[in-house]
């Protein structure tokens, strides 16, 4: 376990999150995608401040911050995923690509 | 900073599983499936963070990814017309260009971590890491960690009006549709209606 192979580690995780979110056509889906992003960047915040950071508590406030990024990103995407539902009766980014409503 | 290998084997163990969850999380015919593989990753992730000495942080992500996995499942339940993945089901858009995007995100940021020099420069052997967050986060970083508390509170708001039954510019879910079966055909159903059956008078 060497900073290389967690960057590495963390790479792959948002490289696979990349495509999901890119890819996906159910929001809850995309949102799988973004929080997997998300997963690898707490977890290269983690690597840095273990390994190069010599202990600095501002590494783990920076993974505090990205976990409310994450939380937040949650609410709000479940919301609009209900307001969408609302208006389209889909759950699919097709479906709304007129925002008449 | 050298590990014993024991924690070689166990990251060995939780790097492979975490990828490989977050992999099936796209390539499962599930979505009920696809949020527990989910929660898998992040949670062989946390276990990794407590390798690496910050073990509030690592303890952290499993309560709360346990909690959003589960609230995840409960929303593809509600929302997706095969949620428990009876039917194969390939749900994509612009495939072959996300998969080309996706391994070029890897191969720069793995190009970044095998050239970059970081500075080498591990933990120090005395320190309490849950101590020092937490002087930390009631310190002199007291103001970061407020907002953040205070934008968790804008976000319960904001998300309260979003899903609210009764839109800003009247019913939300007025003149709704549902989608057609194929790109512009017929909508596929009738308009919502109200829940209540016969027998029921509205007192408007």
């Amino acid at each position: 376990m060497t900073l290389v192979t967690l960057l590495l580690l963390a790479a792959a995780l948002i490289g696979i999150g990349f495509y999901g979110a890119l890819s996906q056509q159910s929001f809850v889906m995309l949102m799988m995608g973004l929080e997997l992003i998300l997963n690898g960047v707490m977890l290269a915040a983690v690597a840095f401040w273990a390994l190069s950071g010599a202990g600095a508590p501002e590494g783990q406030l920076l993974t505090i911050v990205v976990m409310a990024v994450m939380a937040i990103e949650m609410a709000m995407g479940f919301a609009l995923v209900v307001a969408v539902f609302r208006t389209n009766q889909a759950d699919v980014t097709e479906g709304i690509t007129e925002l008449k409503h | 900073m050298d590990y014993p290998l024991i924690v070689d084997v166990f990251f060995v163990l939780l790097a492979t599983l975490a990828v490989v969850s977050g992999w099936r999380v796209f390539a499962t015919d599930s979505m009920v499936r696809a949020s527990f593989f989910l929660l898998v990753s992040f949670i062989a992730v946390g276990v990794i963070m407590i390798l690496l000495a910050a073990e509030y942080l690592g303890v952290a992500m499993f309560f709360m990814m346990a909690v959003e996995m589960m609230v995840m499942a409960i929303f593809m339940v509600m929302f997706m017309m095969n949620p428990a993945g009876l039917n194969p089901m390939m749900m994509v858009h612009q495939h072959k260009f996300s998969i080309a995007a996706g391994a070029a995100v890897f191969l720069v940021l793995a190009t970044v971590a095998l050239l970059a020099e970081f500075p080498d420069s591990p933990l120090p052997a005395d320190l309490d890491p849950v101590a020092s967050l937490g002087d930390e986060l009631l310190g002199d970083s007291m103001l970061i960690f407020e907002s953040a508390g205070i934008v968790l509170l804008t976000t319960m708001i904001g998300v309260v009006v979003l899903s609210s039954h009764r839109g800003r510019y009247g019913a939300a879910d007025e003149g709704s549709m549902p989608p057609g079966l194929v790109p512009g055909g017929d909508p596929a159903g009738m308009p919502e209606e109200d829940d209540e059956g016969d027998g029921h008078h509205h007192c408007h």
